[in-house]
């Protein structure tokens, strides 16, 4: 830090990485994270990427963004605004501008501002006029020249050079804000073990940059943003895909259950099944199958033979998955299926967020087919949704369906790692080798679920399947069977809500205005709420994780409030199920379906909108 | 009985208590006889068996098994047997399924089943019709064949099911006929002590819908000239007094008659069953009446490993070299920090 620079020390602060999908803005985003989270920060962290791989250089359409939201206190979005803009070439001004806060920060590449990338933007001649951002702290870096400078005595080729550019951007972003570089020197050491030079390369491109932000003083007073009064304990970093595989793992070894996974690629899911593909020294078995068909089947191949059965998918595979997700209402096998959302309909925006599969994860199948469904609302607590998944899956024989997003599952957050001898225990409800002649139907009093008989267990030998069936296990086309049948799966569904916990208020437990959310929207909702609470209004806010059944309390916290409003990024699909669901009760609405997530500005807005009417 | 040893279980211990609800004269009851017969053959507790099964008539098999069964969805068998068998190597798995389950709707999983080699058995009875939806056709109906749904002829060439399990590495096919029960005990034997897919086409005659459909070679009178039982090591021979065979002329398959045109039983093709190389084995897979004889038996049976083993053997070699042996150890591996 130059001398007679000035630091002043900030609550909280939002930082932005854009470019070209090649130009390596996940990982500047990525390493800045962690160095934050190792430091103390609380953060949340928001990869916004296009479904190309890479999309045609220099193209608006082909920017991708990193956003890390960090602070001394709770932070719990990835921020509406960002106070830094990085922004790699032309297009990605073009991209971001709106997003910048008033007076903000924009570095950017000057080298890379040339006549056609300019043109390929849609610029004349100068972005920071064209988009009137004239009044901003504006740092023209020439960046790719700086970098050829700094790495001219290595030996490498021009494309890996340039290829360190985003380093060089990313140390500019930490003398900005005073932090260290150690731990993304690590990170390139270990990275690149093998091939030192292109650690050092990069080290000298994080350094060229972080002493030159230094030489022209980026930025006076510099920020400091302190560490987090967090609870005490060990953290690490976690991501939504990663802590759901994780909760997984956990609950089959509380419940003394191998995992097995079946599934198929799919944006944004695919992580999950990466993530179980690793883990074969837990014992995992993953099976990449030929379809999304293909993968709830043998899911429910591996239930029937006694596993702890998952499959992973987003919306259209949901679509496929529906007629087994039926059978496995049928035979009563506990599988989970996770999906995790991503704007449709059809292939939809593939990459970006919604929360519009609640009706079909409800709903979506033939005949009258409840199954259990949750919703997770942060990355890290993607691991307790995940458990509790598996654990209402096992313990009550039903399939039970884990909605996350695409904002869940590729946002980071640190993450208080749980010791697993807090976890509570997972008790499969298996069959009874003396009760001989088995019933394969016969049910447990208390949560209506039949018993588990393995394949391999002398003497159980018995049929399931997805004809209609006595509680022998014999079909049956008995009109009255059936009906009693239906009523004891939904029954048997119904009553998994005596095993979940309530429904708990955040905020005023009474008030003008209830805001209801479900799943991933979460973060914005409660931040908006906390603002508006501490402007004095008199303003409650629940978040849903558990969708059906619903919990207990419901109806008495949703009695407290003189109004509802549901917020969820679709067309009000959760708000409809409440209707049904809750009858008495009117229900306001905000609704978003853009690929992105709420902001908490627009919420209190449409909060203070609703407040005003009388 | 759960205690009984294997060498002491007769087809009874097979049969469940279910009333068997197909169509009098259904080529399906001797399919099952056979199963039931081919069991006790091979050494397994009962309880290691389990009948996986899709959507049809044939499908519904596993609920006169007593042995542990899944009754699935059309065409998903193929998927479901595969988690059975991979998520527990030890059972020994047995897929029951039609030409519509396997090779129309559930073609998809069934060629990928064969590709990965799991050790599983698959039944797939051939009947040329659907018969639960009453009297279409399907994908191994021949060309012109009336049916509700091809009320001109229908206009698609058939599949092969030979030649579709061959073409996806299939490395166990055989073919028996539903009136053979015999034969099909002994393929089933066979095909059950087969490491790796086995492929099993009966050829089975649907009295309802399409009755005879296999007559022309498969009735008492012509059988033993229309259809050649081949076996690994022996000289393909078919006939009366095993009076034909067949030779291989140029890059086909020829039938002749022993002792004209100077043709000796040493000029015969021995069947090679074992051999890696698909080439003959493909041909005679394709034979067709009234050109050549439909070959029975087994036609392929090639060991290699297989998808569960090899999984097996990745779990453990990567369980030995990795420091996670719990999830209290992965939690706690890689970058983490201590918040006092």
């Amino acid at each position: 830090m130059a001398k007679d620079t000035k630091v002043i020390a900030r609550e909280e602060v939002v930082i932005r990485f854009s470019g070209d999908s090649g130009d390596g803005m996940q990982l500047s985003g990525t390493l800045f994270s962690d160095t934050a989270a190792l430091y103390g920060n609380d953060l949340t962290t928001f990869p916004d990427y296009p479904a190309e791989i890479r999309a045609p250089q220099g193209s608006v359409g082909g920017v991708s963004g990193f956003q890390i939201h960090l602070g001394h206190s709770e932070i719990e979005t990835p921020g509406d605004y960002t106070d830094v803009l990085v922004a790699m070439n032309p297009a990605a001004i073009k991209a971001n501008a709106a997003l910048v806060k008033q007076g903000g920060t924009i570095i950017y590449d000057k080298d890379n501002f040339t006549d056609k990338n300019l043109e390929k933007a849609g610029y004349v001649s100068d972005p920071i006029a064209e988009e009137k951002l004239e009044t901003y702290n504006i740092i023209a870096a020439p960046i790719s020249s700086m970098v050829k400078e700094a790495l001219k005595d290595y030996g490498l080729d021009p494309k890996s050079v340039l290829r360190t550019k985003n380093m060089f951007a990313l140390g500019m972003v930490y003398w900005l804000f005073d932090r260290k570089l150690k731990y993304t020197e690590q990170y390139f050491d270990k990275k690149f073990e093998k091939k030192p030079e292109i650690a050092e390369a990069n080290k000298v491109a994080l350094r060229a940059g972080y002493y030159y932000a230094e030489t022209i003083e980026a930025l006076n007073p510099v920020i400091k943003i302190e560490p987090a009064p967090i609870a005490k304990g060990t953290y690490r970093n976690i991501c939504g895909n990663v802590a759901t595989a994780w909760g997984f793992l956990a609950a089959a070894e509380k419940a003394g259950l191998e995992v097995f996974i079946g599934s198929y690629p799919i944006t944004p899911a695919t992580g999950i099944l990466e993530e179980l593909a690793l883990r074969k020294d837990l014992g995992v078995k993953s099976f990449q199958a030929e379809d999304e068909i293909a993968g709830i089947c043998s899911v429910l191949g591996a239930s029937f033979a006694g596993r702890l059965a998952i499959t992973s998918t987003s919306g259209p595979g949901l679509a496929l998955k529906s007629e087994a997700i039926g059978l496995a209402v049928m035979a009563e096998l506990p599988i989970v299926i996770v999906d995790v959302q991503r704007a449709g309909p059809s292939t939809g925006l593939p990459t970006k967020t919604e929360q519009a599969d609640l009706m079909q994860a409800l709903y979506g199948r033939n005949g009258e087919c409840p199954v259990v469904v949750l919703a997770a609302s942060t990355p890290s607590n993607c691991f307790h949704y995940a458990f509790e998944a598996a654990r209402i899956a096992v313990e009550h024989m039903t399939p039970v369906l884990l909605l996350t997003d695409s904002y869940l599952g590729n946002g980071c957050e640190p993450w208080r790692i749980p010791s697993m001898k807090d976890l509570p225990e997972i008790h499969p409800p298996f069959a009874d080798r003396n009760e001989i002649p088995f019933l394969p139907y016969k049910r447990d009093c208390d949560t209506l679920a039949r018993s588990w008989a393995i394949p391999g267990t002398p003497g159980l030998e018995h049929r399931i399947g997805g004809l209609e069936k006595t509680i022998k296990g014999t079909v049956s086309y008995i009109p009255e069977n059936h009906e009693m049948m239906v009523k004891l799966r939904a029954d048997k569904v119904a009553r998994v809500a005596e095993k979940i916990p309530d429904l708990k208020v955040t905020g005023e437990e009474s008030g003008d205005l209830l805001v209801v959310g479900w799943g991933g929207s979460r973060g914005y909702l409660i931040t908006a709420v906390r603002e508006l609470q501490s402007e004095g209004y008199k303003v409650g806010f629940v978040n849903f994780n558990y969708i059906n059944p619903l919990p207990k309390n419901v109806r008495e916290i949703f009695g407290k409030f003189r109004k509802i409003v549901v917020a969820e990024l679709n067309l009000g699909q959760f708000a409809g199920y409440l209707r049904m669901n809750l009858q008495e009760f009117r229900y306001e609405q905000i609704n978003k379906v853009q690929g992105l997530p709420f902001t908490t500005g627009e919420i209190k807005e449409k909060c203070l909108k609703i407040l005003e009417v009388e | 009985m759960a205690d009984k040893q294997t060498s002491q279980y007769s087809p009874k211990d097979f049969k469940s208590d279910q009333e068997i609800r197909w169509c009098p004269g259904c080529g399906n009851h001797a399919v099952l006889n056979a199963v039931q017969k081919a069991l006790p053959e091979l050494g397994i507790p009962k309880e290691k068996f389990a009948f996986i099964s899709g959507i049809g008539c044939s499908s519904r098999f596993p609920y006169y098994m007593d042995t542990y069964g899944f009754h699935g969805i059309h065409g998903r068998a193929s998927a479901i047997a595969s988690g059975v068998k991979i998520a527990n190597p030890e059972l020994s798995v047995w897929q029951i399924t039609g030409d519509g389950d396997a090779l129309a709707i559930g073609g998809n999983h069934f060629i990928h089943l064969i590709r990965r080699n799991i050790d599983i058995n698959i039944i797939l009875f051939n009947n040329e019709i659907y018969g639960l939806t009453k009297g279409q056709y399907s994908p191994t109906s021949e060309k012109g064949l009336v049916t509700k749904t091809s009320p001109y002829g229908t206009i698609e060439e058939p599949f092969s099911t030979g030649e579709l399990v061959i073409g996806a590495k299939g490395r166990f096919f055989a073919r028996t006929i539903d009136v053979n029960v015999t034969l099909s005990t002994r393929i089933f034997i066979e095909a059950g002590k087969h490491k790796g897919t086995s492929v099993i086409e009966v050829l089975q005659n649907c009295i309802i819908f399409n009755d005879g459909i296999h007559e022309k070679v498969a009735s008492r009178e012509v059988r033993e000239d229309r259809t050649i039982i081949l076996e690994h090591g022996k000289p393909m021979l078919f006939g009366k007094e095993n009076s034909k065979g067949l030779i291989l002329n140029g890059l086909k398959l020829q039938v002749v008659r022993l002792g004209e045109n100077g043709i000796s039983e040493k000029d015969i093709l021995i069947h090679d069953a074992q051999e890696p190389n698909p080439g003959i084995q493909y041909m005679l897979a394709n034979m067709k009446y009234p050109e050549y004889p439909v070959a029975l038996g087994v036609i392929r049976s090639v060991d290699v490993s297989t998808y569960e083993d090899d999984l097996t053997g990745q779990i453990n070699s990567v369980r030995k070299d990795s420091k996670i042996k719990c999830m209290d150890d992965l939690m706690h591996s890689g970058s983490i920090w201590k918040v006092e």
